[in-house]
């Protein structure tokens, strides 16, 4: 199993996702499936037996899955490139317009040094990119301790706090 | 001047924490060569052909004299004893080492300095009218809402890994200083019929590979929504701007392929989500960042005793005469003046400025203009509040610290990016062109006639040296491994932004000063009475242009 960050822990994570272009009968277990897959194939997610989670390409619109987010347990935000920023406005958008409840989780090539801003755009789950120490990592989710701009971690700018 | 509280020192100090542990996992080997590359450059630090150069964030131009003194200390501390005041207001020191870059934020921190978002595909220094709060035709002072900017793009979460870089720049006057209409947004703070003061926003502006003048996006935006509006336009880019192509990923590619309008209609369609939220500016936090601008303690001078006293000792003194006509501009409170530093004398570097020379501009600044002193995009320092009956000692205290020469607006005062003789993006050398070109019109007298011109250099088609927007611009291209220099006229970066057109094709190097030689005397030989070499393009076109340079049978 692999091992991410949750919340200000590393721990084991049992999730499998599935490839974007994925087709035929779901395997068992706790599934994240592809956002085209699950809009497509509704029934056949509904009657799976293990949990069905979702994930997000950084290239897909959330406002296709709007008000249904809140189905899910899980959703995934894919960063294909971590240079790639759509996945921090895709996460917001879930937090503050969706009102996304689950847990909100950063895959594909995440590096450490944005655990701070994915953590203030609502994620509180990270599978960084191979290679890192997870428990060292951790320490880049507190770079800093003053925000400037409303987000989800703080809903009001400091100069309303000031 | 803006002054930091606890918060903004603590951010600042976290930023050379932070970046002193990327540095020190860099080193060790723990953080990729790729991984590296946007955090150093969210961070002013690239790696360029000789050594690493850092770019350090003057806030819209401002710096006072503690900070002068802090920056003269590590040039000598850290650099070669030099620095290099930037197209956007920002100082570069060329020479550092990589190890000691924390360092130079510790020490930066020390003076409420930092290299924040100075590079790296986000929201970059925001830049300003270098006469803000000074100038006759203001309608506000920008330089509140600079510092709103500052802080709101400051670690933005949302838009830290943009498409491509995105610069705002902010003018509060009718004459515009700041280049506003070739930024990714440009800010005009304007009047509406009631009288109220507003922003009229600009979009998709931008040099580089493919200029573009900026496109009103929305014509009066009041003022309390500028945070939540900016907010809107960036997470439109974010989302939807081209990440495909680096060369067609800037903010200006979107409005054109969308059109400004659809883009204007697509912003307001995602700001009537945000519009009203906690982001929308409070009016204490409007009169809070106002307060750190109000007029300094001027005194009552006569004004017309000292302008008097003034043209007695220019009849004497010619020199300081001439100085005064170029390098001196208007200010609106009686009695008191403008004053350009020209970092632009013939053989350094345009832009230049050595750590003796930064300690000297502190002393003038204290002793003359209230401890303040501001970077221009042309490249320059102005002392903006020096009372009249100082010039003339102050004249003499900047001539033998080497920044009086009175060339400012003139052909010799010319924009120019560093170049191939420090940048590794460069395609050609652009400091001994323009030192060739100070050479050749060394006579001031022929300059002064010419009257106002802007000659500006760049070495590559990034456009650092805003050729497209100089009345004359030059840019140098690789051609087989050989350096040469395309000639562009008729472009401007005031009020009246334009583009400029290219002449044809392009020269070595040595040919330059001629060629803008005959470019000049075609100028002369059309001009009627004062008018200016913009307007005498414009009037009579390229062809006569490209007829004496080229030869009839271009």
């Amino acid at each position: 199993m692999a091992k991410i960050i949750d919340k200000d822990a590393v721990v084991e994570d049992s999730w499998q996702l599935l490839a974007k272009d994925f087709t035929g009968p779901l395997p068992s277990g706790d599934l994240l499936l592809p956002l085209n897959y699950w809009l497509d194939n509704r029934d056949t997610a509904a009657a799976h037996d293990g949990k069905i989670g979702l994930w997000i390409d950084s290239d897909e619109e959330v406002e296709g899955l709007a008000d249904d987010a809140n189905q899910f347990p899980v959703i995934a935000v894919n960063f294909p490139a971590f240079t790639d920023g759509r996945g921090f406005s895709t996460g917001r958008l879930l937090r503050e317009r969706y009102s996304f409840q689950g847990q909100l989780r950063a895959v594909g090539q995440v590096i450490r040094d944005q655990l701070f801003f994915l953590r203030r755009c609502g994620f509180d789950a990270f599978q960084l990119r191979e290679g890192y120490d997870l428990e060292d990592a951790l320490n880049s989710l507190c770079d800093f301790s003053v925000r400037y701009q409303p987000a989800v971690d703080q809903p009001l700018p400091l100069f309303r706090r000031r | 001047m803006y002054i930091y509280d606890q918060h903004d020192q603590q951010i600042v100090n976290e930023r050379v924490a932070q970046f002193r542990d990327q540095t020190r996992r860099y080193l060790a080997g723990e953080i990729a060569e790729e991984e590296f590359l946007p955090l150093r450059l969210q961070n002013g630090l690239y790696i360029q052909r000789l050594a690493p150069m850092l770019r350090i964030a003057v806030p819209y131009g401002l710096l006072n004299s503690k900070q002068l003194r802090k920056l003269a200390h590590i040039a000598r501390q850290y650099d070669k004893g030099y620095c290099h005041i930037t197209t956007r207001q920002n100082i570069q020191f060329n020479w550092p080492q990589l190890e000691e870059v924390p360092d130079i934020l510790a020490e930066l921190a020390e003076v409420e300095m930092h290299a924040i978002q100075t590079s790296g595909n986000c929201i970059r220094n925001v830049t300003s009218d270098e006469f803000a709060g000074v100038a006759p035709d203001e309608i506000e002072d920008p330089r509140p809402w600079c510092e709103l900017l500052r802080q709101w793009s400051t670690f933005h979460p949302e838009f830290a890994f943009l498409p491509r870089k995105f610069k705002i720049a902010v003018t509060g006057a009718e004459q515009d200083r700041a280049a506003t209409q070739v930024h990714d947004i440009g800010l005009h703070l304007v009047r509406n019929a009631e009288g109220e003061t507003g922003f009229r926003v600009l979009g998709g502006g931008g040099l580089g590979r493919t200029p573009v003048i900026g496109s009103v996006i929305r014509e009066f935006l009041p003022k309390e929504h500028l945070l939540t509006y900016m907010d809107a336009i960036l997470r439109v880019y974010n989302r939807h701007g081209r990440r495909d192509n680096k060369y067609k990923a800037r903010i200006k590619i979107l409005v054109r392929a969308w059109t400004p309008e659809v883009f204007a209609e697509k912003v307001e369609a995602e700001w009537s989500h945000l519009k009203d939220g906690p982001g929308t500016l409070t009016g204490d936090e409007i009169e809070r960042a106002a307060s750190f601008f109000t007029a300094p303690d001027y005194e009552k001078p006569d004004d017309s005793a000292a302008e008097q006293t003034l043209a007695e000792i220019s009849r004497k003194d010619i020199a300081f005469g001439k100085w005064l006509q170029r390098n001196v501009t208007e200010h609106r409170c009686p009695g008191y003046a403008v004053v350009h530093l020209s970092l632009k004398p013939t053989g350094v570097a345009p832009g230049d400025v050595t750590d003796a020379q930064l300690d000297a501009i502190a002393v003038l600044a204290d002793q003359y203009s209230f401890g303040e002193v501001r970077t221009t995009h042309k490249q320059n320092l102005v002392l903006a509040d020096v009372k009249k009956s100082d010039l003339y000692e102050l004249w003499q205290q900047a001539r033998t610290g080497g920044f009086a020469t009175p060339n400012i607006g003139t052909l010799t005062d010319m924009i120019c990016c560093p170049g191939g003789d420090f940048c590794s993006l460069a395609n050609a050398k652009s400091i001994p062109v323009a030192e060739a070109i100070q050479r050749k019109f060394d006579d001031m007298d022929y300059v002064y006639d010419l009257g106002d011109l802007s000659l500006n250099i760049s070495g590559c088609m990034n456009a650092c040296g805003h050729h497209h927007v100089g009345n004359i611009g030059i840019l140098g291209v690789d051609k087989k491994g050989q350096e040469f220099y395309q000639v562009q006229l008729g472009g401007n970066d005031e009020m009246d932004t334009r583009l400029a057109n290219v002449l044809g094709p392009s020269f070595g190097r040595d040919e330059m000063p001629t060629v803008i030689e005959n470019i000049l005397e075609v100028y002369l030989d059309n001009r009627h009475q004062d008018e200016s070499f913009l307007s005498t393009y414009q009037r009579i076109g390229s062809d006569p242009f490209k007829e004496r340079v080229y030869g009839k049978n271009h």
